[in-house]
């Protein structure tokens, strides 16, 4: 069984093919890194596994089990997390309140309109324990407003992980990042145990390389090279895509 | 006796006929009339993207300023020239409006929508004040009154003239979007406002000229409508959902949206009108509904509301 | 016990003394008044304020319910029936307003519930036979729950306070527990709420269900105050006044609402006495708030509040947030 396994997958926005009979497949436990030019598709990728776009053809599975027509709401239930190259969560709220409804999602009580939700112990101590995880309980009752840009994706990486994924998705996390935050977060990532699969979008292909057990090469919405970082480092479509630019 | 029985049913089937016909050309020009106060406001969504709260009222003081040059002061004012008139009058009152007050709330499509319901009740009020509580009759061109006798039956010239003049101006109005460089803009504007910005285009500007050109068109159609529906306080809240549901319909930013939207709702409202006058404004209710469950984005719509 | 809840037993004493230090029945209604509108602008500002779903169609709702009630007591039923009829078709017609309206998202919702709001409004005044037009429909008495009378002035207000109570505190529980959580989040980010799980759809379709039944108590509470119910109770200018009430005073927050109605309800009051040009003046509000004080008077009294209590550092998580703007 694999942890994520696409096959043939292709999208098209009017004329202009995005995504071109992409195949990927992700073992459990792996830590695949998705690199590529700008445009070549990678986001828009990521947009149809967690099924905020809807692919005109191909199939995705996840841990083994058919999500192609999954609705994107219910993925997450089926251990799918994501971040985002963009931080979008709630800037009012404070940082339990950011992670406390991350893991309200995935819970039966979010329909709940009665109980006080700071009065739901339990979540809020797994919240608790989820910001604690990424060394930030001390804040926990700052508005996220009040953070900085590094603290904010160790919140939604918290957020990410609170719900236990099987498969968790990083769309370029170090962007936007000084150089001390990249540290911070390349150590977090590494942390994250072997249980869950991750697989990254990145730019900076420095800071990614060590991370990754395979690397898939995206050029034009298709798997180009695929292979550790030694196979695609050497390989020479790799250098005609990057030095052809 | 055979022969008379006869006569009288052929009278009663061309009665029904002419009936039928004139319903139909009544919402015909009734869809021309939405069709010009439906293309400013299709136009302004568009570009904009906010739905112009004020068009109504616009459209209701286009038919009180034609009200006025054209029954009391301005009596020997050619009917096209006060129309003309009260279309630019407002056009510039629209200008003045989004540089003042819609300027200030950039990228901000609520407060702008809910600046344009407050003026609209500014507008509709003062016009109260202005011109009373009574409503207005204008008349129509000397040289369009009568009828015209097309076969057996007799059709008022002004209503068939509304609906040439409306093709003149959908006419018009296509030369531009399609033609000229400023139609250009603006349908760069509407498929994609970030990337016109980018682009060079002077999208602010492009902003006021389009919100005056909507607020013309709907002075203008206000005239135009003003011999046929006459103008009263309240013109104004009755005839903006009817915009409304012609765009939600017809889809937003596109010309031919606009046409076939006050189409359908020209003849679903004057037929509504005719066969079930108490629920003629809920009848509109049904080809929104389905609208709304099929195809959000309206049926030439190019972008989802 | 800290300041906001002597705050609010101050302010419950001075509501359930109200008759005894107003001066006069003209004053304890206008209590009344402020009341049941403070419950539609609750109601309101439940999706506006906490879903981000501006509705410029809620007096349409507020009709419905209104002119079920009317029509039934007309035709022969009495109070109970009456008043669960309106109930019924006031929470039925919110769910086939959110259906359609939720269809589209932001500006859309807008222009949708203002298109079905004016329907209704056609309806109330065109179908003639079951609303009689504009001349409206005349109600006689008021229902005697539990067996006491609340036709005077005094009862009335006292009937109104409990259900404002009731329906206030209603709120603050739905707005604190984790389905209002999750509504204010589909209010901030829907996108990510649909990646956390979320059904950002059904979210605010039953926050629209909790605001239509606000609403249609509200609606009930209007007829049987006014004992009379017409078109112009349905209009767009309505809807605009509700939802000036829930901007003025502050959307997204629990007691902006209820200033906020207080506000319009009196200076609509005071005005009308004055200028015949309410809708100009109401107009005018609507534009200078939106401009200048977008998030309304409660978020700006609390913020001199805070400047005052600078001891006070206190870090709570903010469930009464300020105006969420739709983007």
């Amino acid at each position: 069984m694999k942890a994520l396994s696409i096959r043939g997958l292709r999208k098209s926005f009017g004329g202009l093919r995005v995504t071109n009979n992409l195949n990927l497949d992700v073992a459990v436990g792996e830590r695949r890194l998705i690199i590529g030019p700008n445009g070549a598709g990678k986001t828009t990728l990521f947009n149809q596994i967690t099924g905020e776009i809807t692919p005109d053809s191909g199939s995705m599975m996840l841990m083994g089990v058919d999500m192609t027509d999954v609705p994107s709401r219910h993925r997450p239930h089926m251990g799918l997390a994501r971040t985002y190259q963009i931080i979008t969560l709630f800037p009012r709220d404070t940082l339990l309140r950011n992670v406390t409804l991350s893991l309200l999602g995935l819970k039966r009580t979010r329909w709940n309109p009665f109980t006080r939700l700071e009065a739901l112990d339990q979540i809020i101590e797994k919240a608790t324990e989820a910001l604690d995880m990424v060394g930030l309980s001390d804040m926990a009752h700052r508005p996220l407003s009040e953070t900085s840009y590094g603290e904010r994706r160790r919140v939604e990486i918290a957020m990410a992980l609170a719900q236990r994924p099987k498969v968790l998705l990083l769309d370029e996390p170090y962007a936007g990042l000084s150089i001390d935050e990249r540290a911070g977060i390349k150590s977090l990532i590494s942390s994250i145990p072997r249980n869950v699969s991750i697989v990254m979008i990145e730019h900076d292909m420095d800071v990614a390389l060590d991370f990754a057990d395979r690397i898939s090469l995206v050029y034009f919405g298709e798997v180009i090279v695929e292979g550790t970082r030694a196979e695609v480092v050497s390989h020479p479509r790799t250098k005609e895509v990057y030095l052809g630019e | 006796m055979w022969a008379t029985s006869y006569l009288a049913m052929e009278n009663r089937k061309t009665a029904e006929m002419t009936f039928w016909l004139l319903l139909t050309v009544n919402s015909i020009t009734f869809a021309s009339l939405l069709f010009l106060l439906a293309a400013g406001f299709s136009l302004i969504f568009g570009l904009m993207r906010i739905p112009n709260l004020m068009h109504g009222s616009l459209f209701m003081i286009g038919g009180y300023l034609g009200a006025t040059f054209l029954g009391g002061m301005f009596e020997t004012i050619s009917f096209w020239v006060g129309a003309a008139a009260s279309a630019i009058i407002v056009a510039v009152l629209g200008a003045v409006l989004e540089r003042l007050l819609l300027r200030r709330l950039p990228g901000q499509p609520l407060a702008q929508v809910l600046v344009t319901l407050g003026i609209s009740f500014i507008v509709a009020d003062f016009c109260l004040m202005v011109w009373g509580g009574d409503p207005l009759t204008v008349p129509g061109p000397e040289s369009l009154e009568g009828t015209i006798a097309i076969g057996p039956m007799a059709f008022p010239l002004y209503r068939l003239a509304v609906i040439a003049i409306a093709a003149i101006v959908a006419i018009v109005l296509w030369f531009l979007l399609e033609r000229t460089r400023f139609g250009a803009m603006i349908r760069a504007g509407v498929d994609d406002p970030g990337m016109a910005r980018v682009v060079g285009i002077r999208v602010s500007l492009l902003f006021t000229l389009v919100f005056a050109l909507g607020a013309g068109l709907a002075a203008f159609a206000g005239v135009m409508a003003a011999p046929i529906l006459q103008v009263y306080p309240g013109l104004d809240q009755y005839i903006l959902p009817l915009a409304l549901v012609v765009v939600i319909l017809g889809g937003s930013g596109s010309l031919l949206g606009a046409i076939v939207g006050s189409l359908v709702i020209g003849f679903i409202y004057n037929f509504g009108q005719a066969l079930v006058p108490e629920l003629a404004y809920f009848v509109l209710f049904l080809p929104m509904l389905l609208v709304l469950l099929v195809r959000p984005q309206g049926l030439f719509g190019r972008f989802e509301i | 016990m800290n300041s906001r809840t002597i705050a609010i037993s101050v302010a419950l004493v001075a509501l359930m003394s109200l008759p005894y230090w107003v001066d006069g029945t003209y004053y304890v209604n206008v209590a009344s008044q402020i009341l049941f509108m403070a419950i539609f602008a609750l109601g309101l500002n439940v999706i506006a304020g906490y879903g981000g779903l501006v509705s410029l169609g809620h007096a349409g709702l507020f009709g419905l319910a209104a002119y079920t009630t009317s029509y039934m007591l007309q035709i022969g039923y009495g109070h109970s029936a009456s008043i669960v009829g309106g109930l019924f078709v006031g929470l039925g017609s919110m769910a086939i307003f959110a259906m359609l309206s939720l269809r589209a998202t932001g500006i859309g919702f807008i222009m949708i519930t203002l298109a079905l709001g004016q329907i209704i409004w056609g309806l109330a005044y065109r179908w003639i036979s079951i609303t009689n037009g504009d001349n409206g429909i005349s109600i006689h008495g008021r229902p005697a729950p539990f067996g006491i009378e609340i036709g005077s002035a005094e009862s009335f207000y006292y009937a109104t306070l409990l259900i404002f109570v009731v329906s206030f505190v209603a709120v603050l529980v739905f707005v604190n527990s984790p389905l209002g959580a999750a509504l204010k989040g589909t209010r901030d980010q829907p996108r990510r709420m649909t990646a956390l799980g979320y059904n950002v759809w059904m979210t605010r379709f039953l926050g629209c269900l909790f605001s239509g039944l606000l609403t249609a108590i509200s609606g009930i509470l209007y007829v049987y105050y006014q004992q009379f119910i017409s078109p112009q109770a349905v209009d767009l200018t309505a809807s605009a006044e509700v939802l000036l009430m829930v901007i003025a005073g502050g959307a997204g927050t629990l007691f902006g609402p209820i200033v906020g109605a207080a506000l319009v309800v009196i200076v609509k009051s005071v005005v009308s006495g004055y200028i015949e040009r309410w809708n100009m003046l109401l107009g005018a509000i609507f534009v200078f708030i939106v401009i200048f004080m977008p998030d309304g008077l409660v978020p700006g009294i609390g913020r001199i509040f805070r400047k005052f209590s600078v001891r006070k550092r206190n870090n709570q998580p903010q469930t009464l947030a300020v105006e969420g703007r739709q983007k």
